[in-house]
């Protein structure tokens, strides 16, 4: 058996050139079969209570296909990855294959943001996209900052990455779907309805491409009527693009290491809602961003109303996940917050029409892993680029698929021989001189300066400093100490929180909220919210932190159900039929205990105009 | 000679189930701007039936033809069509009709267009959805089968085709229980939901379904005229749920029936 060498290492010990260059296996040639390593969907003890065929069904051999390119993910970054690779085969005539997977049933049908983008990225990418635009597109035309307190609001002076003019007002969603017809009018076959849990590894253990989820598997783990075994891709080159917290780039980081000498990644969770606001209440192109209530002095985030589209409103409340209470619900806070009079002065004779939320990532450039692994690349906020004081990360995200992209395809038209893994060493070369670098570099101690004991107070005093007049010129550089699921504190430490019910007008329950996301899961199909044994789960983390998990999670998936057979007196359920693949879980568990995994293609939510 | 099975399946993109569709109140349409189309479930159904019908039998089915009646975005559907295992797709262009307004494009409008597109295809046996889950109206399975005076056996839940006389047996599910009726080709068949259970698509399935071909007619091709008939007064979506009262005492309710008139 070939002796592995630690990858990770020598990638770091290898000097870097301004080329993208073979990574050379001291090992044998790049071999044409590959070693699979699988995770499978049901847990251990079930797996042993297969039949023989059912074992048999589920170890068939797969179909295998090739591309050049697969890039796992359809959002901005995943489907700008693919736009460039296809524009450079145009410019340099090497042709080269790309297949983009996406899990949603449509694609948009899982992305969500407030959201105001930046169009550099896009400019660059496709310089005519004014005309062919997407829609809706509301240009921003006025722009304004508060603190919130119970009833009243002060007027904040913003600092200048607030400033929006030149920006628009867009549901990520509908640009996504446009960003996909451009993909497929250039060449890039984009598949909706395909999760991919599952990468192909080489005798090197280099990353050779992926295999997409077996789909029709019952929840016991055994193979259903319609059971259909997944497919491979052998790639050159592997993009994982596939959001915040993915959950092949979570494995991917941890096998190579990615995160050696670098802080950890924080996040906050994002919900919000679209509404339908008559025509009195409604001011185009206004972009509103609120502090303080109803977030403690503790707690990070803080909420936006966008108003766009034909009488749309997009209303929402970021929340960061470091927060230390676990009392704390960021759902029953964002709904809450749309009864303080900012909010209630422009929904109360409005309509719900769609409810979402998803984690986005606030840790900056500190907490960027390294981005390329042996055959592939981290893209997008799967990577982390947001840019938190400016609440923008579509552009980055973007331009570092852009990136990828072209590092990539030089790799691929110069390389004649096939002999060993692709390293795309001048992607991250590329990053680091890009402007997307020199953005984050900016602003990367105004999120970090929140952690002091001065909470939101101090942190607004240093950003304010730091935005306007430092602009991160300084020699210091603060850090993420703790992550967030270790942020958490006991229960009994803290009271218990008093929301108010929901209305049923202004604010909803969750229930109601969930039926809003479409979300869709078969009942016959096995949890993909995986917990090693939920009795252990239970007694670690319901004593301690009395049912965090159903207050995190913003659909209602994890339930402590009174049971008195157990020994802590309640059951831990898992609702999994309600996720609408957030990624919060996996990120807030105190024990870290719960792992999300891509459930069946086409699954999760159908997001509208979020 | 046993006979061989030229069958079409007409197929509708409908707004997604998973949906809650809304009323755009303003146009007194419903809204369809950002929302999920996808195949509707029935005919899924019928699709994933016909393709069954031929890997039963390798002999038994000599093609799979798809069509249906709407804008050009109903492509997509045809295609998930053929990546079920359909052969060919055909649509029908009703460029006027975009998707707001798809309720004008009326059962008795498609059952007329369905009939002339049969007749050219030279079908012997229609499977199609026994209702569409956006109006739901379970109508246009029945007019056509009497436009083209052919046998219809409705609300399927089983189906089973002797290869040799081609005498088609469907099992029917009625109000007071299942009925099984037996009757000759040309045929219609309306899918029920317990037929079958469709099948995933591969993604091989997929890609290959791209390259089937897709052919494209109008209504004036056809001879037909879809004027509706009919008008859509309005629109709404139904009532709120008020909620319920509780009583303490069997007296109470009783006092509350009598309140309301019910007793």
């Amino acid at each position: 058996m070939p002796s592995r060498p630690l990858l990770s290492t020598a990638i770091c010990s290898l000097t870097r050139s301004s080329r993208a260059i073979r990574w050379r296996v001291a090992v044998s040639q790049r071999p044409t079969n590959v070693r699979h390593e699988r995770t499978y969907w049901a847990t251990a003890c079930r797996r042993n209570n297969l039949s023989e065929d059912d074992r048999r069904m589920l170890q068939e051999a797969r179909e295998e296909d090739e591309a050049d390119v697969v890039i796992v993910g359809g959002g901005p970054a995943g489907l700008a990855a693919a736009i460039r690779l296809k524009q450079l085969e145009q410019e340099k005539g090497k042709e080269i294959r790309v297949v983009l997977l996406e899990k949603a049933s449509d694609m948009g049908n899982h992305t969500l943001s407030g959201a105001v983008i930046e169009p550099t990225a896009l400019n660059e990418l496709l310089p005519d996209w004014l005309e062919d635009p997407p829609a809706p597109l509301t240009p921003v035309k006025s722009d304004k900052m508060r603190f919130l307190t119970e009833k009243y609001s002060i007027p904040l002076p913003a600092p200048p990455q607030m400033h929006n003019a030149g920006n628009y007002i867009v549901s990520l969603s509908e640009i996504v779907k446009w960003l996909a017809a451009k993909a497929e009018e250039v060449g890039v076959e984009v598949y909706p309805g395909f999760a991919v849990n599952e990468l192909l590894y080489d005798n090197s253990g280099a990353v050779a491409g992926i295999a997409t989820n077996d789909m029709g598997i019952s929840k016991a783990g055994a193979p259903k009527d319609n059971f259909q075994r997944g497919m491979e891709f052998r790639a050159k080159v592997t993009l994982l693009a596939e959001g915040c917290h993915g959950s092949l780039t979570k494995g991917v980081i941890k096998k190579y290491h990615l995160r050696r000498e670098k802080d950890v990644q924080t996040y906050g969770i994002g919900l919000k809602e679209v509404w339908e606001v008559p025509e009195q209440d409604w001011r185009e192109g206004e972009v509103v961003h609120t502090m303080g209530w109803p977030l403690t002095s503790q707690v990070y985030g803080g909420g936006f109303m966008y108003h766009f589209g034909e009488r749309l409103v997009s209303v929402g409340l970021v929340v960061g996940l470091d927060y230390a209470n676990p009392w704390i619900s960021p759902f029953r806070e964002f709904q809450r917050m749309k009864h303080h009079p900012l909010y209630s002065g422009v929904l109360k004779n409005g309509k719900c029409l769609s409810y979402g939320a998803r984690a986005l990532n606030e840790g900056g450039l500190q907490s960027i892993p390294q981005l390329i692994f042996p055959g592939g690349a981290l893209i997008g906020c799967s990577a982390g680029f947001v840019n938190v004081p400016k609440i923008k990360g579509t552009h980055t995200a973007m331009k570092s698929g852009m990136l990828a992209a072209e590092s990539a395809y030089n790799a691929i038209a110069s390389d004649t021989t096939n002999e060993s893994a692709i390293a795309l060493y001048d992607y991250e070369d590329r990053m680091k001189q890009s402007w997307v670098y020199k953005e984050l570099n900016e602003v990367r101690n105004v999120r970090p300066s929140f952690h002091t004991p001065l909470g939101v107070y101090g942190g607004l005093v240093y950003s304010g400093i730091d935005t306007l007049l430092l602009k991160g010129r300084v020699p210091w550089t603060f850090h993420h100490k703790t992550s967030d699921a270790q942020a958490t504190q006991p229960a009994d430490k803290f009271k218990p929180i008093d929301y108010p019910k929901p209305d049923g007008k202004l604010s909803f329950d969750l229930l109601t909220s969930v039926a809003r996301t479409g979300t869709m899961h078969d009942e016959d199909e096995p949890v993909h919210l995986q917990v090693k044994d939920r009795d252990a789960h239970t007694k670690a983390s319901y004593p301690k932190f009395k049912g965090v998990e159903n207050r995190f999670c913003p659909a209602g998936v994890y339930e402590y159900v009174p049971d008195e057979t157990k020994t802590e007196g309640v059951r831990f359920q898992i609702n999994a039929q309600n996720c609408i693949h957030c990624k919060t879980c996996d990120i807030k568990v105190p024990a870290q205990d719960i792992n999300w995994v891509c459930p069946e293609g086409g699954d999760g939510p159908k997001y509208m105009l979020t | 000679m046993p006979p061989r099975l030229n069958i079409v399946v007409p197929v509708k993109r409908v707004i997604d189930f998973a949906i809650k569709p809304r009323i755009n109140a303003s146009k007194n349409v419903i809204e369809t701007n950002g929302v999920k189309f996808s195949l509707n479930p029935f005919c899924e159904i019928a699709v994933e039936e016909a393709v069954r019908l031929r890997e039963s039998n390798k002999d038994l089915v000599e093609s799979i033809t798809l069509v249906s009646a709407g804008s050009s975005k109903a492509l997509d559907t045809l295609r998930a069509g053929l990546a079920l295992g359909a052969d060919r797709a055909a649509l029908i262009e009703t460029s006027e009709i975009d998707d707001s307004r798809s309720l004008e494009l009326e059962p008795l409008a498609v059952a007329k267009l369905l009939k002339a597109f049969v007749e050219k295809a030279n079908a012997n046996l229609v499977i199609m959805g026994k209702q569409a889950i956006d109006d739901d109206s379970n109508q246009t399975g029945q007019m056509l089968a009497g436009l083209l005076n052919w046998s219809q056996a409705t609300n399927a839940s089983k189906v089973t085709v002797d290869g040799a006389s081609g005498v088609v047996t469907v099992a029917r599910e009625v109000d007071g229980g299942t009925e099984t009726l037996s009757a000759a080709l040309p045929l219609v068949i309306t899918t029920d939901l317990r037929l079958n259970t469709p099948r995933y698509t591969k993604l091989q399935d997929i890609m290959k379904a791209k390259k089937k071909k897709t052919e494209k007619v109008t209504p004036a091709d056809l001879g037909v005229d879809i004027t509706p008939r009919l008008e859509i007064v309005s629109l709404s979506e139904p009532p709120k749920r008020t909620g319920g009262d509780k009583v303490d005492s069997v007296d109470a309710l009783i006092g509350k029936l009598k309140d309301v008139g019910a007793i």
